[in-house]
């Protein structure tokens, strides 16, 4: 084992009793990056050669020197007998969505292509400040409008490390790929309907969508206002606490971040699992799904491999003391989908309004006779596909005349999908659920260009969650084994607001209960071949 | 998905287009015109849905209570670290002024 496949956790240890250096895990990482990331994610990317198929492509930007400054830092601390921070010396990726100072910080769009971010987003600036490395800006789909990382600007597209011909999922592709792949042990991703909780498992990670709220937004380069979160993606759930400890709290520059004290998620993983309420409900279990021939939709159950996990799990649940309480009814799950066709979309049209080619980003060079085509012309080549399709349905849902129809009515249909939870969560209600425990997506992860231009398909990969976002609850997703294929499958864990710490808690019970199953000797193909090699 | 209601025309996609600034390539407009009348599809589900007369809306998922709402901040000065740094990122400027183009008037009537 190298030293970038130790845990977080594993690695401030080892940098703390001296066993190695900050720079020595630098090093590390930095070598397997070299050895399965394959050539950056660029604009001008040309031809896909084959080599190009077979490696993870994680990243767009690799910032090795203010890495290698911040792990000497971190080692200077330590000889000095300094205090270097609960995240010393720990390597992380950050999705390109966070503006961090003196990093391009592109949101995977050719409009932020040049973009220079003057100042740091507050959970980075809080991992940083912790003594975390940052070893660069990882892909995404741009503007996060994907789940599968392919409508990045920046290509070649991260791929799966399990099987390159698969997506990583996304929109955090290139968070989970990187975890996965060992190029760091964790990451900074955001999740606005999925997009931290399926990548993690689709690359067989832990992802966590914190309660809205409970991490900063600011530096966040806006997507859906009332749904992004900030969340971890690691290789466990202790990492996770880590990473979700240090950048959780409230923050005076996000008038909607909460304002309740952080718990020590890192203490509250041993609790007792004995007594905890968790619930199965059947409309978790089945999707609901437009048939790309047809358009007419359809129902099914989730496969059965993955219905199986999620069941695996309750046992071990069962087996540690838990209550599992089934057949919970969550009838308004299957509006998810439609819901957030219209709520992202309008927030997403708002929030990209201000991509102009005036004060930052992309600017046409192209002969302009007045501000308005300059704008036209800007926004034209700057946006991708996905961008432009989320700001056209975004007006179009909240024009005048069809705001009730849309956007309104699906602003009620949210209260409904709230109130499922509310009711399942109440602790004098019928279930008194400490967490719902769910697959995290409806499918292992497909096939690269299987899905991709098909924006209704696509975003039924976030059916199972999406509705936490809508109701701004906490969930998590962690591996819960293989499929046939040799693919991670996610289990999910959704709790009520600000229960991170049972989620986790959960999860950590699962991990130790299951550490000598067979699946969990089994690594991502490219490491594999790392190993061979 | 190939079959969809055709909801929005051509002509209201092309006053969307306007409206959103987007200069758009035909290959451009014709597949973004097919996904959008796809998406609406999609969503025609929500007009379905029973809901009753005193569902609010919700804006956010998270109630915001004086618990957990933060405090106002107080309306202080705070000083930019490196307005330059912000400055500079306009993609044309003259001596700290953003330079764009002529910026058409209307009159109004």
């Amino acid at each position: 084992m190298q030293l970038c496949d130790l845990t977080a956790v594993e690695i401030r240890d080892h940098i703390i009793s001296k066993k190695a250096s900050a720079v020595e895990v630098l090093k590390s990482c930095l070598q397997r990056i070299k050895q399965v990331d394959g050539r950056l994610g660029e604009l001008e990317s040309g031809p896909e050669a084959k080599e190009d198929t077979e490696r993870v492509h994680a990243f767009i930007t690799i910032t090795e020197d203010t890495a290698r400054a911040q792990a000497e830092a971190i080692d200077k601390m330590i000889a000095e007998g300094k205090d270097p921070g609960p995240l010393a010396g720990i390597p992380a990726t950050i999705k390109d969505v966070f503006c961090v100072k003196g990093t391009p910080s592109t949101m995977g769009s050719r409009i932020l292509a040049n973009f220079n971010s003057p100042y740091t987003a507050t959970p980075v600036a809080r991992m940083q400040s912790a003594g975390a490395v940052v070893l660069g800006k990882v892909n995404m789909d741009e503007f996060t409008f994907g789940s599968s990382t392919e409508s990045s600007a920046f290509q070649p597209s991260t791929r799966n490390p399990w099987d390159t011909n698969r997506v990583p999922g996304g929109s955090s592709g290139g968070s989970a790929a990187s975890v996965s792949a060992g190029e760091a042990p964790v990451s900074l991703g955001t999740d606005t309907a999925g997009s931290t909780r399926q990548p993690a498992a689709f690359c067989g990670v832990v992802g966590v969508k914190p309660t809205y709220g409970r991490v900063s937004r600011y530096g966040l380069i806006a997507f859906g206002s009332s749904l992004d979160c900030p969340g971890p993606v690691a290789r466990n759930a202790k990492d996770a606490a880590l990473v979700l400890r240090t950048i959780a709290g409230s923050d005076s520059r996000d008038a909607t971040g909460a304002n309740l004290p952080v718990p020590d998620y890192l203490k509250l993983l041993e609790n007792e699992i004995k007594g905890k309420r968790i619930g199965l409900s059947p409309d978790y279990f089945q999707i609901t799904f437009p048939n790309p021939e047809t358009g007419k939709y359809l129902q099914q159950l989730v496969p059965k491999e993955i219905r199986d996990a999620v069941m695996k799990a309750a046992d071990i649940y069962r087996s540690l003391g838990a209550e599992i309480i089934e057949d919970v009814p969550m009838p308004n799950t299957c509006y998810g989908v439609p819901v957030y066709f219209v709520i992202s979309r309008v927030e997403a049209a708002s929030n990209l309004h201000r991509f102009d080619g005036v004060k930052y980003g992309h600017r046409t060079v192209s002969e302009t006779g007045n501000l308005k085509t300059m704008y036209a012309k800007s926004r034209g080549e700057g946006f991708g596909l996905q961008p432009k399709l989320r700001i056209l349905m975004g007006m179009y849902v909240s024009a005048a005349q069809y705001s009730e129809q849309y956007y309104k009515r699906a602003l009620r249909v949210r209260t409904l999908i709230r109130k499922d939870f509310e009711q399942v969560f109440d602790r004098d209600g019928r279930y008194k659920l400490d967490a719902l425990l769910t697959p995290t997506t409806p499918t292992t992860a497909f096939p690269m260009k299987a899905v991709y231009g098909d924006s209704v398909l696509m975003q039924y990969a976030d059916q199972l969650t999406v509705p936490a976002n809508h109701a701004g609850i906490p969930g998590i997703s962690f591996p819960g084994g293989l499929d046939a294929d040799g693919l991670p499958i996610g289990v999910q864990l959704l709790g009520p607001d600000f229960s991170e710490g049972v989620l986790l808690q959960l999860t950590h019970a699962y991990e130790q209960a299951t550490l000598d199953t067979d699946w969990r000797k089994i690594s991502p193909a490219v490491l594999r071949e790392v190993k061979d090699g | 998905m190939a079959k969809s209601k055709q909801e929005i025309s051509r002509e209201t996609f092309d006053y969307l287009v306007e409206l959103a600034a987007l200069d758009l390539n035909k290959d451009e407009a014709d597949y973004l015109l097919t996904e959008l009348n796809n998406q609406i599809s999609a969503i025609q589900e929500l007009e379905a849905i029973d809901i009753d007369e005193d569902v609010p809306p919700a804006m956010h998922g998270v109630s915001y209570t004086p618990e957990n709402s933060p405090p106002l901040r107080t309306d202080d000065w705070i000083e930019c670290e490196d307005a330059d740094a912000i400055i500079e990122q306009s993609p044309v400027m003259d001596d700290r002024y953003i330079i764009v183009p002529d910026i058409p008037h209307t009159t109004l009537e």
